[in-house]
């Protein structure tokens, strides 16, 4: 396998937040990477840092992406005087750009909406369309921040299978920034855990398909993640008592 | 148009909670407007008209004061059947016009000089803040020394009036464009002139919109003014030789054809706003 992304001892420094001190991260062709970290432990930073939009800040290391990197935001952030068709092929050339366009809102299940304008589709259809403009564009690294954060629990299932769908059919290499242990459980193939500025750790997540192994790996997993991000003290009346209060 | 006195949402639940015996405080108080009745606004003009026509025909108002209304609207018959009132209408409206395009063009171009490059903001903007202290009727002077008396002069004062609040409006707007779509545009590796026209330009429309309204007032209210010097033609001519003779009925007659015209004027540019605005879902929509 080939790493599109390779990180070494990157530095990066703001006056006032977001800090990261010596990462050191590569992601293979078409792997999906897990990044979680408590509130202000740089995962956003070091999402930004590969989307290069962190001009403002100061720091050093190594720094190699790919060409084509998308990135889905928390927010959809739709341009409300587009149509959703105008949204997601926005920038593209080419004469079959809104063939293309047409077909990314298909795979999203949302052929049929071109038309409409974003303050018409609810907040899960607004984010399937960003999830269709990034894709649309075939990006070698997709960079996802938290990008089901504000949606609701039913939605974020859905959103989380279609993901997942989308990921295995596309290929891209994919970083999801998340909060959610069990979310990057689920999705991801590797989960990195992010703590003050460095990598605290980094699993791979290798399940049996289904049934009681599962679910025990599964649960030993979430335990240990949990560890990593300084809740084990939560954890007295095991994990279930963490899913209840999710 | 029809408006259908359906109780509000609010009060229809209200009576829903209060029968399922759920609710004492009574319903939750709606802080959105209930849906405006169409043409409301005639509402005040129509109230005005109504107590002036019976202020005149119980003799209340001295007709050497203020008119009665059918006797401007005989006026303006009479004025239309000789033809006067339609060319001095052309000559006022052209005027107007010819200040609005090129207020409007320049308020634009140089908005955009100034609104998407450092130096132009610099260069431009502080240059137009001193302007905007000064009023362009008082520049009136000035320009009389400059420009002479004649039609140049008038359509230099109707642009300027209308380049100040398009400027200001749509400079405003294109710095207040949101950074989240600057991201999004960067991330999107949208080409500089892709990035103004599909972002910068349509995030700056509203603001754009705005400043046409206050620029399209602004036109006729320069035209006003800009009618009382030396010109032979034009609504404000005709009022300036009315009040010669003392004919209050013709500059009654002119202030309603002023009033029609900047009623109308910004009706339609309301009308453009929620053609080119449809995207937008706001409170008063």
């Amino acid at each position: 396998m080939t790493s599109v992304v390779r990180i070494r001892g990157l530095v990066r420094r703001f006056t006032l937040k977001g800090v990261l001190n010596g990462v050191d991260l590569d992601i293979q062709r078409g792997e999906f990477v897990a990044l979680l970290g408590r509130s202000g432990s740089g995962k956003s930073t070091l999402l930004r840092a590969l989307a290069s939009l962190d001009r403002e800040a100061v720091g050093s290391g190594e720094l190699v992406v790919p060409g084509k990197i998308s990135v889905v935001f928390q927010d959809a952030r739709l341009l409300p005087w587009k149509r959703v068709l105008e949204n997601v092929v926005l920038g593209l050339a080419g004469p079959d750009a809104d063939d293309r366009g047409r077909r990314a809102l298909a795979e999203v299940e949302l052929a049929g909406r071109e038309d409409s304008w974003p303050y018409e589709l609810s907040g899960g259809e607004q984010q399937r369309v960003a999830l269709a403009r990034s894709l649309v564009r075939e990006p070698e690294l997709l960079l996802a921040d938290e990008p089901f954060g504000a949606l609701d629990a039913l939605t974020r299932i859905r959103m989380h299978v279609l993901l997942r769908r989308l990921s295995v059919a596309h290929r891209p290499a994919v970083l999801l920034v998340t909060h959610d242990v069990d979310e990057a459980i689920e999705l991801a193939d590797r989960v990195v855990v992010l703590d003050d500025g460095k990598i605290a750790a980094d699993i791979a997540v290798d399940l049996p398909p289904h049934g009681e192994p599962r679910r025990a790996q599964i649960a030993a997993l979430r335990t240990r993640l949990l560890g990593h991000l300084g809740v084990e003290d939560l954890l007295d009346d095991g994990a279930e008592a963490i899913s209840a209060t999710r | 148009m029809t408006v259908v006195p359906a109780p509000s949402l609010a009060a229809r639940q209200g009576v829903a909670l209060s029968r399922a015996g759920r609710t004492r405080s009574g319903p939750p108080r709606r802080l959105g407007l209930s849906r405006p009745a169409a043409y409301g606004s005639l509402l005040g003009p129509i109230l005005l008209l109504v107590v002036w026509s019976l202020g005149s025909a119980s003799g209340l108002i001295d007709p050497r004061v203020l008119p009665a209304p059918w006797v401007a609207v005989h006026t303006g018959l009479d004025f239309v059947r000789d033809g006067r009132l339609q060319g001095h209408l052309a000559v006022s409206t052209f005027r107007a016009a010819q200040g609005l395009a090129w207020g409007v063009s320049l308020g634009v171009v140089v908005a955009l000089i100034s609104g998407l490059s450092l130096l132009g903001g610099y260069l431009i903007d502080g240059l137009v803040q001193l302007k905007r202290a000064i009023p362009t009727l008082a520049l009136i002077p000035l320009f009389i020394l400059w420009f002479g008396i004649g039609e140049g002069m008038k359509v230099i004062v109707i642009s300027l009036s209308v380049f100040i609040p398009i400027y200001v409006h749509t400079h405003n707007a294109l710095r207040a464009i949101d950074i989240k779509h600057v991201e999004l545009a960067e991330t999107l590796r949208l080409t500089p002139l892709a990035f103004i026209r599909h972002v910068v330009l349509p995030g700056a429309l509203p603001g754009f919109m705005l400043g046409l309204r206050f620029g399209v007032m602004g036109a006729w209210l320069a035209l006003v003014v800009v009618e009382q010097l030396n010109a032979t033609s034009g609504i404000g001519y005709m009022i300036n030789l009315a009040r010669t003779y003392a004919q209050s009925d013709v500059i009654l007659l002119g202030l309603v054809i002023y009033a029609i015209l900047g009623v109308s004027s910004d009706a339609a540019v309301r009308l453009l706003e929620r053609k080119v605005l449809s995207w937008r879902r706001t409170l008063g929509q």
